[in-house]
């Protein structure tokens, strides 16, 4: 015979998880009153009594004034999408989103094939093809900088074809096609950044709203990467003034606030710089966005290489790999393969933390909705909680979606050694 | 190949594969850049201010402020100089931190233990709130505490009041000044003789317990001794304390203490945010604790609540505070994005002075100091705490 009604089914999962005992029976409707209490009050707010519709201010007003005012969110979407942006220039914007959504969401995927192209498009190509769509491009490169930059390449590349022939990762063949890659692809790269087409520019000052806080985010986790590997190494490396400086650099920006790193990139930054030269706004940020969340990263991939067990290192140097073959090939792909969870949560952080640029005035999703409240067209009782519960319902959806990929991710690295 | 051992001596490399000459000469190469970059960086930071006319030094710390602050510890006014606008900061920051540290600490283990429960709703709530307040960055939170919920509390003249002691309104809230009379000092003293004294009846319950085996309440003891020493203190020294309740006129609230809302604001996102973490980290610690441990103390004849807070907790301990510890320093710093709000904290403060002076690198210095100092401390805690806690093994 099937167990009885009380033991099993709704009724049972009932009796058993929400009243067992007399004080779980009280707690259970205590919570369930609290939540049911929460849920209508939020539902009441954000749509029963919501404005959906309206022209301007007036559909706000009065006895609508007790509701979220979507309608205001619906005629001010655009500017909370992508700020200042020219109406005409927006399809610039959606190319860079749907070329990076189907760039990343295949690199997400640890199923699908050709993660080497993916990345390299991902971390090489996309990014150019995003500053020369964002800004328009046609960068104002004259003979001198272009002199400069071929001095710089030519005294960074002979150094480092020579040490690579040491370290015996470059070939002696090799050293001939090393060089000339490395030099024309410079070459390609500023002749592309000053090509004409046709894009009317667009200064950073323009850009705001999610397409700021998107970019702030995306340009800190990018470049954040390299620098926090490096200093991952150097702060486990033997040599003491090496070690010296990866400790020193990565403890300061760890100790110090996000925020007063943002005023250092702001306001210092600046007097760093020969007298005379100006520096884009947006810039100063993302400097210390980069910086600051390098030395986070470089925390993470710390953890990822103190996991390789010794004996991956020992076996590499028993087969004549140098430091730098060992790293590249051995160790490092499988440390961040390890990390990609604490990756993905370091990104969760910084993408939270862009909400500061706001304090220096750089336009992000947060102070584009306060703005609304000195729009003359839309000032209603409702206007700062609407903004705020529509900038608080966006962060809320791209952190929640990570967090839950970070523990996907998690699930999938993990081959064994659960209990 | 052969291999002549030990007639040449050491065997000879190439002058680059010498591991000695790489390191040295990477190092000294490194030097080399970031020397260079520094002096090139002071050289361009000297002439910019000299450019800009602005000054150097630490003088400017000594000059009068000009700007007032809505909350300070300390007596502050517009003829303070600088250098005490940036100390009501840092007691400000410190108050924010400690108090956030407090609340943040009690929501976050209850919250992280009601995560555990075996009641599915207790269970459930808790995780929505976790969900929830975790993904919302704080300054969001932030504003809307301060916009939303405190900006909806009614003027002060109609403010909510609890047993019309402590008023609500949103101009913050007010609570009763305690105002101390003559040999109120005398109960601070016995505080202090209290917890001496909580700490000699601890050692020596352990010691007879050891010996005979017999358990002392030092709980319940201790409680009393804490409340009841001060309290006798209290009476026999005459009552000196008398409390200044604030009083609803007809315009205003008088009286009383006020906590400005851009404190309460802080205080709650900060203490609410951080619960969320603290709740993960207290779930882990207490799932990492091996169920082994459960089972043999429940084995051994052990109730639950006993098995729990002997057993688990104690072992749950070494778990949870290395991240906890990291979780208060959070905290600290976050107590920076009070600048948004314009509560005076150090970097609002210091903000204020930068702008005023122009002297940036010098505050910016300032604000290095303090937040190092305060993340190197618990560095060093952590540390401490780590080697002793460490598992030894043989």
């Amino acid at each position: 015979m099937p167990a009885p009604l009380t033991v099993s089914g709704p009724v049972g999962w009932m009796r058993e998880n929400l009243f067992p005992t007399p004080v779980n029976s009280l707690m259970s409707v205590i919570f369930g009153a609290l939540l049911l209490y929460v849920v209508w009050i939020t539902l009441d707010w954000a749509v029963f009594k919501a404005v959906w519709s309206g022209e301007n201010r007036d559909a706000c007003l009065g006895d609508n004034a007790h509701g979220a005012c979507w309608a205001m969110a619906r005629a001010k979407f655009g500017q909370w999408m992508y700020g200042f942006y020219p109406f005409t220039e927006r399809w610039r914007v959606n190319i860079v989103a749907i070329v990076g959504i189907l760039a990343l969401v295949p690199m997400m995927m640890p199923s699908l094939p050709y993660k080497r192209i993916n990345g390299i498009f991902l971390l090489g190509i996309y990014p150019i093809l995003t500053l020369i769509l964002l800004t328009g491009g046609h960068f104002d490169i004259d003979l001198s900088t272009w002199l400069t930059v071929g001095v710089f390449v030519a005294v960074l590349v002979v150094p480092i074809l020579f040490l690579g022939f040491v370290a015996k990762i470059i070939q002696p063949g090799h050293a001939l096609i090393t060089s000339g890659a490395i030099a024309g692809s410079t070459a390609i790269l500023l002749g592309v950044l000053s090509i004409d087409f046709g894009l009317p520019y667009v200064e950073t000052s323009k850009w705001g709203g999610l397409l700021l806080t998107l970019v702030v985010a995306v340009t800190g986790i990018v470049a954040s990467l390299p620098i926090g590997v490096l200093l991952a190494l150097g702060r486990r490396s033997e040599m003491p003034i090496v070690r010296m400086f990866s400790v020193a650099f990565i403890e300061l920006w760890r100790g110090v606030p996000l925020i007063t790193v943002l005023f250092m990139a702001s306001v210092m930054l600046p007097l760093f710089l020969p007298p005379g030269t100006s520096f884009d706004k947006l810039l100063r940020a993302l400097i210390g966005v980069a910086l600051f969340s390098s030395a986070y990263m470089a925390e993470v991939v710390r953890g990822g290489l103190q996991a390789i067990p010794g004996g991956q290192k020992e076996a590499a140097q028993a087969l004549g790999l140098t430091f730098w073959q060992n790293m590249g090939l051995i160790t490092l792909p499988q440390a961040l393969k390890l990390v990609i969870p604490g990756i993905v949560n370091s990104f969760i952080g910084l993408f939270k933390d862009t909400v500061l640029v706001g304090i220096i005035g750089l336009y992000d999703l947060l102070l584009i909705v306060q703005a609304a409240n000195t729009d003359q067209k839309w000032v209603a009782p409702q206007t700062h909680s609407t903004g705020f519960f529509f900038a608080a319902g966006v962060f809320w959806i791209f952190c929640f979606a990570m967090s839950r990929y970070s523990m996907f991710m998690e699930r999938q690295l993990d081959t064994g050694h659960k209990n | 190949m052969s291999v002549t051992a030990g007639v040449d001596g050491p065997p000879k490399v190439a002058f680059f594969n010498d591991p000695r000459v790489r390191s040295i000469s990477v190092q000294a190469i490194l030097i080399a850049v970031l020397l260079f970059f520094g002096w090139q960086i002071i050289q361009n930071t000297l002439a910019n201010l000299e450019r800009a006319n602005i000054a150097s030094g630490w003088g400017f710390l000594d000059t009068a402020a000009g700007f007032d602050l809505s909350f300070t510890l300390i007596p502050y006014s517009e003829s303070s100089s600088y250098g005490r606008a940036i100390t009501v900061g840092i007691l400000n920051t410190v108050l924010v931190a400690f108090c956030g540290i407090i609340t943040a600490t009690i929501v976050g283990f209850i919250v992280g233990v009601m995560r555990l429960s075996k009641n599915w709703l207790v269970a459930k709530v808790a995780e929505i709130y976790i969900e929830v307040l975790r993904n919302i960055p704080l300054l969001v939170q932030m504003f809307i505490w301060y916009k939303v919920v405190l900006a909806a509390l009614p003027a002060p003249r109609s403010a909510w009041s609890i047993a019309d002691t402590v008023f609500l309104s949103n101009r913050g809230i007010t609570i009763p000044k305690f105002i101390w009379g003559d040999g109120a000092w005398m109960i601070g003293v016995a505080v202090i003789a209290a917890i001496a004294g909580i700490v000699v009846l601890r050692k020596w319950a352990h010691k007879r317990q050891d010996a005979t085996g017999e358990q002392f309440p030092v709980f319940l003891t201790s409680l009393g001794i804490l409340f009841g020493l001060p309290l006798l203190v209290y009476i026999l020294t005459g009552a000196p304390l008398e409390f200044e309740f604030p009083e609803q006129g007809k315009f205003n609230l008088s009286g009383g203490v006020g906590l400005v809302p851009e404190f309460a604001a802080l205080y709650f996102a900060l203490s609410m945010y951080t619960a969320t973490f603290i709740a993960e980290i207290v779930r882990s610690g207490i799932l990492a604790v091996n169920k082994g441990q459960t089972e043999a103390s429940y084995a051994l004849g052990l109730r639950p609540n006993p098995a729990l807070r002997l057993v688990v907790v104690p072992q749950a301990m070494r778990v949870i505070i290395p991240p906890l510890a990291s979780q208060y320093l959070n905290l600290t710093k976050n107590s920076s994005l009070a600048v948004a709000i314009g509560f005076p904290e150090l970097v609002a403060a210091g903000g204020t002075v930068m702008n005023q002076s122009g002297q940036a690198v010098e505050v910016i210095v300032i604000w290095m100091v303090v937040y190092l100092t305060i993340s190197l401390l618990t560095s060093a805690f952590m540390n401490w705490f780590n080697s002793r806690m460490k598992l030894v093994e043989r």
